[in-house]
């Protein structure tokens, strides 16, 4: 005799268990963390350099990246002084909850105000994990589709910004940004959109404006009591 | 192509929750999976069975349920399964409206036999 019993359960609760975890460290010590996610080449580390580039030394900033194999984004981000780690997932194409919580393991959380954790290049598998950030931002560039949010709806609904890189090609290419725009706000009507290009530096004050303003919230929410 | 990945979290839980429960076999595994939680049903059965293979679980079958992705409106309170991407009210015409299903990815049911 078969009996079908009920289980409300998530698939990925054991990772959602540790981000929980995670998130609750990052905001007793006032640190905003952000998961950027994109397709391999839309422009994570650019932008993570640009963003480590500007920043006053002793600023409390500390990257994790993600990728399949080298330590390449590790080595271009370090030249910067903040501290860094890679994170290499060996086949594996998207970082998880347990390996964030791992790659801390021997940094003091109360040292940081910030957490940039660039995930490996795929606009999928990212999505499902959870890693206890604060915010998810999603970069998609010109050099790419204009209809990317509407192949992959999981990440751009998932995403509070989405940062549409590499705008020093839009005269070159048939992107239209304003229907990149568009798409992307059909899947997720409340993502914030900037416009920037990390190779000539435009769009970069509104990056770094936004940034500035979620560290200040994130430190507010620090201050106030849990719950 | 995480659903490797899914397939053992799906087969972790599975083990874990007929281990609560003694002298019972599992024959069948419920899940639903929503439209907007990035997971590929087919690709996840396929992983599933490859997982499931030469263990003393096979055969053990995974029923999905695709949960299409559904709205409320604040206005209205109407409910609505989004078609063509249009998230505002079919009703009343107000956005933005609430994302209240499609991001599923957890389980319905354990069919389980006794032993």
């Amino acid at each position: 005799m078969t009996d079908r019993v009920p289980l409300e359960r998530k698939v990925l609760n054991e990772n959602d268990r540790i981000a929980a975890e995670l998130r609750a460290r990052f905001r007793e010590n006032g640190i905003l963390c952000l998961n950027l996610i994109s397709s391999p080449g839309a422009g994570k580390t650019s932008l993570l350099e640009r963003t480590l580039g500007t920043m006053a030394p002793g600023t409390r900033v500390a990257v994790l990246t993600g990728d399949i194999q080298t330590d390449n984004d590790a080595r271009r981000l370090a030249r910067f002084g903040f501290p860094v780690k890679q994170i290499t997932t060996g086949g594996t194409c998207h970082l998880d909850a347990r390996m964030i919580e791992r790659a801390l393991a021997d940094w003091k959380l109360a040292d940081l105000d910030l957490l940039l954790i660039e995930n490996v290049g795929n606009l999928v598998c990212p999505s499902s994990y959870d890693l206890g950030e604060a915010a998810k931002i999603v970069l998609l560039s010109a050099a790419e589709g204009d209809d990317k949010p509407l192949k992959y709806p999981s990440i751009f609904f998932r995403a509070a910004l989405l940062v549409l890189n590499k705008i020093d090609l839009l005269e070159h290419v048939p992107f239209d940004i304003a229907r990149a725009r568009e798409n992307a706000r059909r899947i997720q009507p409340k993502i914030e959109i900037l416009e920037v290009s990390c190779l000539t530096g435009a769009g970069l004050e509104a990056w770094h404006g936004w940034l500035d303003h979620r560290c200040q919230r994130a430190q507010m929410e620090a201050a106030l009591p849990a719950g | 192509m995480h659903e490797l990945g899914i397939a053992k979290s799906v087969l972790e839980a599975v083990c874990s929750e007929v281990g609560k429960r003694a002298g019972a076999r599992v024959v069948k595994v419920g899940l639903r999976i929503g439209e907007l939680a990035g997971v590929d049903p087919d690709a996840l059965q396929f992983s599933f069975e490859c997982l499931v293979k030469d263990t003393p679980l096979d055969p053990l079958p995974l029923e999905i349920e695709f949960c299409p992705r559904q709205q409320r409106c604040p206005a209205c309170g109407h409910a609505f399964c989004v078609a063509d991407y249009e998230t505002s009210c079919p009703k009343c015409g107000a956005a933005p409206t609430e994302c209240i299903g499609g991001t599923e990815l957890e389980f319905s049911y354990l069919e389980l036999e006794e032993t």
